[in-house]
């Protein structure tokens, strides 16, 4: 088995050392009076709005009403494409039935969605609800259909040597067996539901951080653009990496 | 007693790509209860296809199979099988594996589980995930596994196959003893003929191309099972014969 190695001093140094690098540059360049600080404004000004949006409590419900809407968003998606995706491997006859619409409307991105949650679901949050649904239900589903089908076939013959009703099959068997692969259609899912919750905030919401966005864009403040970029990212990457810990919790196997 | 296994005129084909390929050809054989049975041949021979056929696994075929005196229509716990892998589901461990394999009714028999696992020797390792296993302790969880639903017959398919030589010679001798203890039929198939010597009490010879039984030996290595010695080299030689010409059998001698 691999060990674990510490990581030392020298590898903090060369992980942050780019974003410091990038940092020194640009503040650089903007003290030099290069930047245009109405299209890229100095970094203290960001991070004097970073405080400014901290202390207004701004921040937290900005990021709050975007996380609170991605995780509505992602567990619907991963009930349903769970569900429906452990059907289709378990029942041919499902999947022949179900496979035409899923291939069709699978290519459809969430953003081409947005005009018609708008109609059924109005302004509100169910719409937004509904395009990170769409966006976060095709990874997962695809990924557990293909981490069933990828699962070693001797093992449906072991099952069958030792009678396996089918609900001992699907939990000792199917589920277990398609986990790692689940578990990337997860990552994949709860990425793009990050991706279609700014999507859907950017064109009609007054909260979160898609919202910072283009309320950013109208104020002409580009330090609050970037600073909704910023969390974007940050808070993309903080749910990976759980995500990522969750995998190592659940697969202990391997 | 009586046969548990009877084969008549099996006939098994597949077809590859539109060719007929004659994997079986009338076969017949009878295996009385209680019996050690060593099944033998090159590859292609049929061997596996015939085991698999008496355990349920293949379905399709011409002729009768029989065990216990009735029709063969599908795998089941009282014909235990052994694969050449060891088969455990790496997402459970040793217990769990065990208890994945029994009926409802001894599903929580933890007694059980822990009975068969001492009887292969690795009672203490019932909470071990199977990679933290060698390969030859996972084949012991496999039997013990196989053993606990108390089948009526072992098929074991070329079940030490991947393992290495000291590891085999322990789990043959291992595996003598339970036939011994259990009191259970078992047909093995391999390709090893001092395997098929040591533990077969008759060694059936098949041949490939279409698979056919060649001859049926009947071992006599005495009360105690040796594998040095006058009876075994004369055991061996017998089937060595089967296979090679006189010119090329390989010089061999006892110590």
């Amino acid at each position: 088995m691999e060990k674990k190695k510490k990581k030392g001093f020298g590898y903090w140094l060369l992980y942050f050392a780019l974003p410091v690098i990038i940092l020194a540059v640009w503040e650089g360049y903007s003290f030099a009076g290069k930047l245009k600080p109405y299209a890229l404004p100095a970094p203290e000004k960001i991070l004097k709005t970073t405080v400014e949006y901290i202390q207004n409590g701004q921040l937290f419900t900005n990021i709050g009403v975007s996380v609170l809407l991605v995780l509505e968003g992602f567990f619907l998606a991963f009930f349903v494409a769970f569900t429906v995706g452990i059907c289709v491997t378990v029942f041919p006859k499902f999947d022949t039935f179900t496979d035409l619409i899923i291939q069709i409307l699978k290519p459809i991105p969430p953003i081409a969605w947005i005009p018609l949650a708008i109609l059924w679901f109005g302004i509100g949050q169910d719409s937004k609800i509904f395009i990170i649904f769409i966006g976060a239900v095709f990874p997962i589903f695809l990924n557990t259909v293909d981490g069933v089908r990828n699962i070693d076939k001797k093992y449906f013959e072991l099952a069958k040597v030792y009678e396996a009703p089918k609900s001992q099959l699907i939990k000792k068997i199917i589920i277990p067996g398609a986990l790692p692969s689940i578990m990337t259609g997860v990552r994949l899912g709860v990425g793009n539901a990050w991706v279609s919750v700014v999507a859907a905030e950017m064109i009609g919401a007054t909260k979160g951080v898609g919202y910072m966005l283009s309320n950013g864009r109208s104020l002409s403040r580009p330090d609050i653009v970037i600073l909704g970029m910023l969390l974007v990212g940050i808070f993309g990457k903080l749910m990976d990496d759980l995500l990522r810990w969750l995998r190592k919790k659940l697969i202990k196997w391997n | 007693m009586g046969n548990i296994v009877e084969i008549k005129h099996l006939t098994k084909n597949f077809t590859d790509k539109e060719k007929n390929v004659k994997a079986l050809d009338d076969i017949n054989l009878e295996i009385k209860e209680g019996s050690f049975v060593s099944i033998i041949g090159g590859s292609g021979c049929g061997k596996s296809t015939m085991l698999r056929i008496i355990g349920g696994l293949e379905t399709e075929y011409d002729g009768e199979v029989l065990v216990g005196g009735e029709n063969v229509t599908a795998p089941s716990r009282d014909k235990g099988f052994i694969f050449q892998d060891h088969r455990l589901l790496p997402w459970l461990t040793v217990k769990e594996n065990i208890r994945f394999s029994l009926p409802d009714s001894q599903k929580k028999n933890d007694e059980l589980i822990k009975e068969y696992l001492s009887l292969v020797g690795l009672s203490n390792f019932e909470n071990a995930y199977p990679k933290q296993l060698s390969g030859g302790m996972s084949q012991r969880v496999a039997i013990a596994r196989a053993l606990a639903n108390k089948p009526k017959i072992l098929l074991l398919d070329e079940p030490f196959g991947a393992l290495d030589a000291i590891t085999k010679v322990n789990l043959q001798e291992e595996l003598l003893k339970i036939w011994k203890k259990e009191n259970i039929t078992m047909i093995i198939v391999t390709h090893d003929i001092d395997e098929a010597v040591y533990l077969g009490q008759k060694v059936v010879v098949m041949t490939p191309r279409p698979g056919r039984i060649k001859d049926i030996h009947t071992v006599n290595l005495g009360t105690v099972r040796v594998r040095t010695g006058e009876l075994f080299t004369a055991a061996r030689d017998e089937i060595y014969k089967e296979f090679f010409k006189e010119s090329e059998l390989p010089f061999s001698y006892s110590i």
